[in-house]
């Protein structure tokens, strides 16, 4: 291998965190050990499993195991029943869980037995594992936040591509549109799509609303990104050199004007991805996107504004540093990506 | 000065624009303020039909669009059905904490975002622009929400009393408390807000600074002897200026928004928290005038940095003239 192909798979080495965390998001049935609803109201607020190698009697296990809680009947105090232990087991049969749509099935990637509990993450209020909800729940955020930026761009991207090549009154009406988006800072141009739609919503329903509003508010900026490209594209040489032998409109479109967009667009979609994804935490947090018991990054976030949660129990942190990690690559892509853009055009 | 008028003239359609778009996306909205009260059985149904006669809740969108405009006119922005008063008794206070909290926010961070950013461009590729690139990339990833609730946390485990009651009065019902203790209660959203939008900041300014320190008039200023620091604040600073007063404008949005949830998870008395109260109840005219009231903040703000960047620089007076 030559030394620049490796300094290219060197660059390319983020992709691979974004990657997994995405596939694991993607299916959080078989990554996640129990389901997000699945409650055990007798052990509220638990702090995160401890995986042991050494028992109580001082002898080792190579594979990690968890005691069994229990809970005192006249104290009420949670204690670990050391009689006997609970190794981790891979690939383990629970709880069922559909994967995309009509399929179910059983297999965790790992677990415990049953009367053992393996809570990653601790639990909730309600004893329901953290872990599994941040998994399934990031599906929601995560893909809630795709899918909206998907709508955005299309949108987005179409509209910039009928004002900037057929401009004229087309483009003085588009122009005025985007700054009538744009006028608005974009929470407030949130809670304004928002407070259209129903205030209280089926969780079904939550999903696909949230996606339509994220998609609604956020097409102005790619749109005009756009448009500009195509204002531009319109008058280069080979444009006119393919206008003067006759190709159509839709020709010219498809193969010298769109191609120029492509990276605008996904530089773009890199950006509104982590901002889409927000705007559902924002919906969610306030009451007004995915309500309980589904859960997503949102209304996870939205247990720290109870002041009990916020101070004694830390794990309830951790959607939050999920969220975060996230975040950072999302912007290490996008970084990644505009430096790419200036070494092309160099 | 006509090109100023033009812009003014410009913005002020913007706003008309805003006002028709948030006002029939908002009647558009299903159920109105008196839903509640439909449900209650004690309640005839005749009763809650007078009542919205009474309101004219179920007038058509023109005729209360006109009557809106009116409003306008008389400064009361329409009745609060939840609050009993003229929305613009209860908002102009809430809208004046929110550009007090947002403007204080503001000057920090650009006062730190330049110093931060100068030295950062004046020390490119060494540990001081390095340590500045992993924490600005972090705050940026850390989003708004968490940041207010981290700072939280913070001062609740430092005991700070006057974060903790402000935390208990997070509903933000009574506006009355306001002004009391609304200095020392101003720290952490400010901490906040600045927070917040110093990564961006930080970072534009470090990339204007490269920029213009690399240009030519800039050797040659160094070439005359100039001292650095006349060289950083008189010929760079100035070139790099103009960049960054679009900036200004562009970032009011995203301040605007981050200042909402800030003041919810704060307790905060701006306009964040009423918006919230508003929507749920359905009280369409305090959510349409602090739409409105942000939307003229951003246009205010947009205008602003465009008269600043005529000002600041010679070489656009000399094009448009």
């Amino acid at each position: 291998m030559n030394r620049s192909a490796r300094r290219r798979i060197h660059r390319a080495l983020w992709l691979v965190p974004l990657v997994t965390l995405h596939l694991v998001l993607l299916f959080p049935g078989f990554f996640a050990p129990y389901d997000f609803a699945e409650q055990n109201r007798d052990f509220p607020f638990r702090p995160p499993a401890r995986l042991r190698f050494v028992d109580a009697n001082g002898a080792f296990h190579l594979r990690p195991f968890v005691y069994a809680l229990k809970v005192d009947d006249v104290s009420s105090v949670v204690q670990e029943d050391t009689s006997r232990v609970f190794p981790l087991r891979f690939f383990i049969n629970g709880s069922r869980y559909s994967v995309l749509g009509p399929w179910n099935a059983r297999l965790h990637l790992f677990g415990v037995e049953s009367p053992g509990r393996l809570w990653l993450f601790g639990t909730d209020d309600f004893g329901r594992d953290l872990f599994s909800r941040i998994l399934f729940g990031g599906r929601i955020s995560v893909f809630a936040g795709i899918l909206g930026a998907a709508i955005a761009l299309l949108a987005g991207a179409s509209l910039g591509v009928i004002a900037g090549f057929y401009g004229r009154g087309a483009d003085a009406a588009f122009m005025r549109l985007v700054e009538l988006f744009l006028a608005l800072p974009w929470l407030y141009l949130l809670l304004a799509v928002r407070a259209v739609l129903p205030l209280r919503v089926r969780t079904v329903d939550a999903f696909l609303l949230l996606v339509a509003v994220t998609g609604l508010i956020g097409w102005a900026r790619p749109a005009r990104l756009v448009r500009g490209i195509v204002l531009s594209a319109r008058e280069r040489g080979f444009v006119l050199a393919a206008r003067s032998m006759c190709a159509s409109d839709w020709y010219i479109l498809r193969r010298h004007i769109l191609p120029q967009t492509y990276a605008t667009l996904l530089t773009t979609a890199v950006l509104l991805v982590p901002q889409f994804i927000l705007a559902e935490v924002t919906l969610s947090f306030l009451g007004l996107g995915v309500s309980e018991p589904i859960p997503s990054w949102g209304n996870l976030l939205a247990q720290l504004q109870s002041y009990r949660v916020l101070t004694s129990y830390w794990w309830m942190y951790l959607p939050a540093a999920i969220l975060v990690m996230l975040f950072l690559l999302y912007h290490r892509a996008s970084s990644a990506l505009e430096k790419r853009a200036t070494r092309v055009s160099l | 000065m006509v090109r100023t008028g033009q812009r003014l003239l410009h913005s002020l359609l913007l706003l008309a624009g805003v006002s028709l778009f948030s006002f029939a996306l908002l009647s558009v909205a299903p159920g109105n303020f008196f839903d509640e009260l439909r449900l209650n059985p004690q309640i005839s149904p005749k009763t809650v039909a007078s009542l919205e006669q009474q309101y004219g809740v179920n007038r058509s969108l023109p005729v209360r669009y006109a009557h809106w405009l009116g409003s306008i006119a008389n400064g009361s922005l329409g009745y609060s059905l939840l609050y009993r008063c003229d929305v613009g008794s209860l908002v102009l206070p809430r809208a004046r904490n929110t550009l007090l909290l947002t403007t204080v926010a503001t000057l920090l961070a650009w006062a730190f975002a330049l110093v931060w950013g100068i030295l950062e461009a004046l020390h490119r590729g060494k540990w001081l622009d390095r340590l500045g690139g992993v924490c600005t990339s972090l705050l940026l990833a850390i989003p708004d929400l968490l940041l207010g609730l981290m700072l939280l946390v913070l001062a609740v485990r430092a005991g700070s009393v006057f974060a903790f009651r402000a935390y208990l009065g997070s509903g933000g019902t009574a506006a009355s408390e306001a002004s009391a203790g609304l200095g020392s209660r101003l720290f952490l959203p400010v901490l906040a807000l600045t927070l917040g939008i110093l990564p961006v900041l930080v970072r534009h300014v470090r990339s204007a600074m490269i920029v213009a320190l690399d240009a030519p008039f800039v050797d040659a200023a160094r070439a005359h002897g100039i001292s650095a620091s006349r060289v950083i604040c008189r010929h760079a600073l100035p070139a790099a200026l103009n960049s960054l007063l679009s900036l200004l404008g562009f970032s009011i949005g995203g301040l605007l928004s981050m200042s909402l949830i800030t003041e919810v998870i704060l307790g905060w008395p701006g306009l964040g928290p009423l918006v919230l109260e508003a929507m749920f109840a359905r009280d369409t005219y305090v959510v349409m005038a602090a739409v409105m009231l942000s939307a003229a903040f951003l246009i205010a703000g947009n205008l602003l940095a465009d008269i600043l960047t005529y000002w600041n620089d010679p070489r656009i007076r000399v094009v448009s003239a």
